[in-house]
This record gives structure tokens, sequence and C-alpha cells, in this order.
């Protein structure tokens, strides 16, 4: 077994970004994910990669398009108020089809808001968060452990799909130390990427666009990016079920929300409430048949989150339809980090 | 089992250091742990607070909103969170720095350990936080002394390695306590 | 019987959307035989900006990264990084890269990038219609500036090769115009220099490049040439600003 670790879930990523053959990084600082370019910054140019602290969130997204037009694996991460900037970025990679991991160790807004542990980006990070109609791939990682092994995934369904994919943290998650195991790369088939601009050579030219001005050509070029997605939700949803086999109470909830409730539900459990918990990792694909089985038998789920009511909404659409969906959410900021003490009474409540 | 604690004081008394002390030493006993730094509004004005679960299997939450064990090592830090340890709990005080008098709660145990005290009759008054350690140590048997030696050396730069054994002895200190 | 004039090779042999009279085909052809000198054109990696310039793709037979408005000096600064083996350079227009694009393209010749950055003022927003650009000359009627620049309102029309050349980072800057032989002729010869200064991985290289555009200035291609040399000229001098390494 590898040697287990003790350290930040933001320094975690950074240690996986590079496992998984992440060599570029473009950033600008921002808290609470500054763990993050300082551990590039350290750590890239000893392997011969490059790291630059760009002049704008909006300069590092593009960065990170450019170089990964070329075919490299690369990564810039923000928080809230800078993945807005990133947005325009997003949303052409999107359209040109290119890889390229993106992190958002997700803060309290709007605006300038706080710093304190968000899960208020939701919407913007499933939905598409730029113009046109896109979606990327969001991975929601609840532990240490997660901010590791999901952002290795991160990099590999981007390249399998060649669509961008999100890490999609918050501060307790990012901040956090835990003990946990630094996992090998995972082998996996990936294609060759054919597509990359890296100087025609004698071959015929190549071009990474997302303009598409011919009759017909946008349509079909949105067509077959929703294909995709419809291959994602269908190979790559992934979710975890908690004791929710005799549940008569559903909990749902992702990243440290999740966390946060798991230990609610385990002592709800002590006091004999049969409640389960449904925790999405991926966040898009949504886990819709999951919610869907489980709402088949057990019909009362109530949604947590660090917000005032975002995922709720996707559960609503994927649950049986005689299923009531309940939410508890506070919108996040100093001091409103719900306890698992505080969940217990909503579960109690609601049970 | 698992053993949830809560380390507060203000900055300079090493309270996120014998946080994170403490994790490591869990993962050297190869235990699941988590160590959470400061949260809410409390982490501005020099407060400096964390909290870690150890656990044999999941750690589950790494927020914890009433805890099983407190160390609260100034006067804000008692006053804001003597209110808030678990019934049954345990709360062990610096009272060198903490007035306890007038105190209401009967449902939880007190440890009084005059920490400023004891580390400067050891010689080193910053070692308030290594004393704190030893005595939930010695209180709880979540950790053993010889972890959290361990962990020092694992975690402090070789060049401060004279520092462990002075460290060492105020966790002794620290744990004779609550023997 | 010998060839005195033939199509560059990096160029393809397809008739541009460019509007008679406008200047981006003479500088396109002048990119691509200065692509041909060096022999760069099989390890060349164009950025394409937003603007009249978008369909670079189209024209050079190159391989060609589209960028989001003004962002090209940051794709390039990606594409530079993780290939620098590779030549890389930008073609941007001035609302492109003097407005939307100021902070990517200060940066980006502030780290001394090694690329090369070709820009094309024509004083005026092409694509979109005829707005008023960052480089619209105090005075001059646009569909934005309907009474024309103003310059206590919209500020003076900013001249980005002088600008730039005061950058450490900037490794040669000029400006220039093809609006007769002779300025062509020193045109040609400048972005050949800046093409070595990459070549030789001397750093960022700049030029500006002085275009009509009688569509939307409303004039006759002849007028709108004239415009460029009399104009555009006195207010945007010629010249070369930086040239660090003496090339």
């Amino acid at each position: 077994m590898t040697q287990r670790l003790f350290m930040k879930g933001n320094e975690a990523l950074a240690m996986a970004a590079i496992e998984a053959g992440c060599r570029y990084y473009f950033g600008y600082p921002i808290t609470p994910q500054s763990d993050i370019p300082e551990y590039m910054s350290r750590e890239l140019p000893k392997l011969g990669g490059e790291f630059i602290q760009a002049e704008s969130e909006i300069a590092s997204i593009n960065m990170l398009l450019g170089a990964s037009a070329t075919g490299v694996r690369a990564m810039t991460s923000s928080s809230s108020p800078g993945i807005s900037l990133k947005q325009e970025g997003i949303s052409y990679m999107a359209g040109a089809e290119l890889p390229g991991v993106i992190v958002n160790i997700c803060r309290s807004g709007p605006g300038l808001g706080g710093i304190d542990a968000s899960q208020a980006d939701y919407f913007q990070a499933v939905k598409g968060g730029g113009h046109g109609g896109y979606h990327i791939i969001v991975l929601a990682p609840s532990s240490v452990q997660e901010m590791y092994d999901l952002t290795m995934l991160a990099f590999d369904l981007s390249d399998i799909y060649r669509i961008p994919a999100m890490v999609f943290g918050d501060s307790v998650i990012g901040q956090m130390k835990e003990s946990f195991v630094p996992n090998p790369r995972p082998r996996r088939e990936l294609s060759p990427k054919d597509w990359v601009v890296r100087g025609k050579g004698s071959g015929a030219q190549r071009v990474v666009k997302s303009l598409y001005l011919g009759d017909g050509e946008l349509e079909a070029h949105n067509w077959k990016l929703h294909g995709r997605y419809g291959v994602l939700k269908e190979k790559e949803t992934r979710w975890e079920e908690f004791l929710l086999d005799d549940a008569e109470l559903v909990v749902a909830a992702f990243g440290s929300a999740a966390r946060i409730a798991k230990s609610a539900v385990m002592e709800a459990r002590g006091k004999g409430l049969r409640v389960g918990l449904l925790r999405p990792i991926t966040l898009f694909p949504f886990p819709e048949k999951a919610f869907r089985a489980v709402t088949e038998r057990c019909k009362k789920v109530l949604t947590v989150e660090l917000n005032a009511g975002q995922m709720v909404e996707d559960v609503r659409l994927s649950v049986a339809r005689d299923a009531d969906v309940l939410f508890y959410g506070r919108p996040p900021g100093a001091g409103s980090l719900p306890t698992p003490e505080e969940l217990l009474v909503q579960i109690e409540k609601n049970y | 089992m698992r053993h949830d604690v809560f380390i507060a004081g203000f900055g300079g008394q090493g309270v996120l250091l014998a946080g994170n002390l403490l994790g490591y030493a869990a993962v050297t006993e190869g235990k699941n742990v988590s160590f959470f730094p400061a949260y809410g509004v409390e982490k501005r004005g020099g407060a400096a607070m964390c909290t870690v679960v150890i656990a044999d299997d999941e750690v589950g939450s790494p927020v914890v909103g009433n805890p099983t064990v407190a160390l609260l090592l100034n006067q804000a830090s008692y006053d804001k969170f003597v209110c808030r340890v678990k019934p049954g709990g345990t709360c062990i005080v610096n009272t060198s720095l903490v007035d306890t008098a007038g105190q209401v709660r009967d449902d939880i145990e007190f440890i009084p350990v005059p920490m400023n005290d004891i580390a400067v009759q050891l010689g080193d008054p910053r070692m308030v936080n290594m004393i704190a350690i030893g005595a939930y140590a010695a209180k709880t048997g979540a950790i053993r002394l010889a972890s959290l030696e361990e962990a020092l050396r694992l975690t402090l730069p070789e060049r401060n390695h004279k520092y462990i054994p002075a460290n060492v002895k105020a966790l002794e200190a620290g744990a004779q306590t609550c023997q | 019987m010998h060839q005195v004039f033939k199509k560059p090779v990096s160029l393809k042999d397809i008739q541009t959307h460019f509007c008679p009279g406008c200047h981006h085909g003479t500088f396109h052809r002048l990119v691509a035989e200065a692509m041909d000198e060096f022999g760069v054109q099989e390890r060349t990696i164009g950025v394409a900006s937003v603007g009249c310039s978008v369909f670079l793709y189209g024209y050079f037979d190159i391989d060609v990264v589209e960028a989001p408005h003004g962002r090209a000096p940051a794709v390039a600064t990606g594409v530079k990084r993780a290939r620098p083996d590779s030549f890389v350079f930008t073609y941007q227009g001035d609302g492109d890269l003097a407005a939307i694009g100021t902070s990517e393209i200060i940066h980006a010749a502030n780290r001394g990038e090694d690329i090369t950055v070709i820009f094309v003022n024509n004083t005026t927003y092409g694509m979109t219609g005829g707005q008023m650009a960052p480089t619209t000359l105090v005075g001059q009627r646009t569909s934005t500036s309907p009474y024309g620049r103003n310059r206590s309102k919209d500020g003076a029309p900013i001249r980005m090769a002088e600008l730039l050349a005061q950058l450490e980072g900037v490794a040669f800057s000029a400006r220039v115009a093809v609006n007769n032989p002779k300025n062509l002729m020193d045109a040609k010869r400048q972005i050949k220099k800046a093409f070595r200064y990459q070549v030789e991985g001397k750093g960022f290289s700049f030029i500006e490049a002085l275009s009509s555009c009688p569509t939307n200035w409303g004039m006759d291609p002849l007028s709108a040439n004239e415009r460029v040399g009399s104009e555009m000229c006195s207010y945007f001098p010629l010249g070369v600003f930086k040239n660090d390494s003496g090339l």
C-alpha cells in the first residue's frame, strides 16, 4: 500500500493533477484556493512544466485554452468571482471541444461575498455557466481523498469526451487536512489526440475553433455536443449510496454538505430513524436514475445544500412523480455552515 | 472508535499546530483523521480554532457543532465555546488564563490545567499547546504520546529537531495533569 | 520562362472575403511571405482573433486556434509555453487588441512571450459595421460616434506600437503601412524582422499595421488608401519604436 499522507484538500488536488500528467497551470490568486497555484508554482518547474500567474482569470482560462489546443494536459483553478470571469473561456473551450480541468473552490456570494464555504455556484457549474447552451463535466469531491482521486478522473473524462471538466469544492474540502492515499494514476485507454494543433508539418491543416457559420453547421455541431452529454449520462454518472435499502427518508447532498449530512444520518440511525444518504459525485451528469430508483420505494427526499436551494431542482426533476422533495439550506457566509446537530434536527422534523 | 476535539485560543498559542500534530499522530497510528481549521465569524480578530476528528473507520463530518472534548486556551474561547461542549463531554481549560468562576454547566467534566504556569516552569512559555495536547491524550486515550512524539519528528524540519525533547517534556507534563 | 511573382506557399489559393481596397489581404500576403522565407509554415500555430481577421484559417495553410475576443495573446501564451518549438503569431484588429484585449496584450508583451503579434489598425470595428474603435481618430465619424470622436468624452486614439515599446518585455515594435510601394517594401522588411526575433528566440515582437477600411469609412478604395497616408500616418507615425537586438 502506498503510504498515507495528511494534507490539505487543495494540496492533494494539486498533487493529483501532477500525477495525472498535468504540466501546465495558469491561474490568478484568490482565497480560498491559493494553495493550488502555490503548490503548482513550486512543483511544476522541477518537472519541466510551466506555471504562469496570469494577469487575470480571463487570461488564465485562455492560456489553458491555448495549451490544451496543443494536446497537453493543463489546469486552472479559482474561486467563485474568478470562475465568473473564466466563463467566457469555458464557453469557447466547450464550443471548440477542448479538454481542460477547471477547479472552483467555491466561496460565498453574490459579488465579492465572503470566503466561507459555499455551494452557491451549483447552477453556474452544471447548467453551462457561460453563453451558448453547453455543459461541462462537474465532479464534487467530499473528502481530501476524493479531491485527489476525482482530480485524476477529471483529466481522464475531459480527454475522453473532449469536454472541459470542473472539480467543484469549497473551503471545507479545500482547507481541511485529512489522511488519504495518493493513488497512482489509473490506467485508462485514451484515444490519440489527432485534432490538436502542433504545426501542420507535412499533413493537412488543423483548426481548433467554435465558429460555425455555414448553413446547418452550427446546429449539427450542437447536436454532436449534446449527443456526447447523453453518452456521459449513460456511462459516467457517479454517486454514493449510504443506508438507502430500508430508508424512509433520503437525504440528498453533495461535497462538504454531504459530509456533514452523513454524520447527521448516522446520528439519526442511532436514534432508530431509518434515514439514508444519496450523494451525487458527478453533478453533471446528474445521477437522475439513482434518484428515480430510490424514490420508487422511498417517497421522501430532504435535499441539503450550502445555498438557498439549487441542486434541489435537479432532484425534483429526477425523482419518481409521487415523491416529496424537501429542502434545507442556508445562504452561505460567515457563521452559516450547518453542523451535523443542526441537520439532525431537520431530519427529525421531516422524518 | 471516534474522537472529536475542538481546540481554541488566540493566535500565537499554537492552536493550529496542536491540531495538525494530533492529525499527523493519528495517521501514524493508521487511523483516519480530519483537521478542519477555523470556521465561522470567530476566525477574525486573532482567534484561532480547529476541529480534529480521529476515527478507526469513517471520520464523518469534519465540522462538529457540539464537540465531545474542547481544549479552551484563553478566556475569550472559554466564554464563547464552553456552552457548545456536548453534554457528558469534557472541557480541558487553561486555568492560567481562564477564570471559570461563575460557570454554570454541571453536565460536563472540567479539567483545569494551568498550562502557562506549567510551561513557564518547564522554561518555555510557548509550550502551552503541547501541554494541552498531552492532557488531551492522557484524558481521552484518543492518541498515544509516542505517536505525538513521532509526529513531531515527521512534521518539524530537520533543523528544528533539537526542540523535540522540550516538546516531548511538555507533552508529558500535560499528560501528568490527567493521570 | 522565369517566374517573378507567385502566391506564397503559406497562403491558400482562395479568394478572400475582404472588401475591395482593404489592406488585410496585403498584410496576409506579407505575413505569409515572411513565413515562407523563414520556412516556418509547418511548425506555425496561428492564433485568430475576433473581427475581420477571424477567418485566418481560411486563408493561411497553417494550424490555427481561434481565440475569444481580445484574448489571442493569452491563448498564444498557452500555445507557445506548451509547444516552445512552434512558431506562434496572433493576428488581431484594433477593437480586439486595443480595447477588449488590452490586459492580455500588455501582459503577454510584458512577460516577453516569444511570440509575434500582427496588429491591424484601421481606426474602426470593421466586422461589426464600423463602430468607434480605441484607434478612431478625433473627429472621425463612425456609427457610434455620429458627431465625430470627441476627445474630451472618448479620449484620444491609442498608439499601441509606442505604448508597448516602453515595456521591458518587448523586443521589437514597429508601425508599418502598405499604402504605397515604398511603405509596402518597408512593411515587408519590418514583418520579417519581427518574425526573425521569434525564429531566433529573441523575444516578443509587435507589428502595428495601418490599414484602410473603405467600406466603413464610406470611401472609395483610392481615397481610403490616401487617408492612410495622410490622416493616419500623421497621428500614427510609421517607424521602429523598439529594436532590442538591432536586427
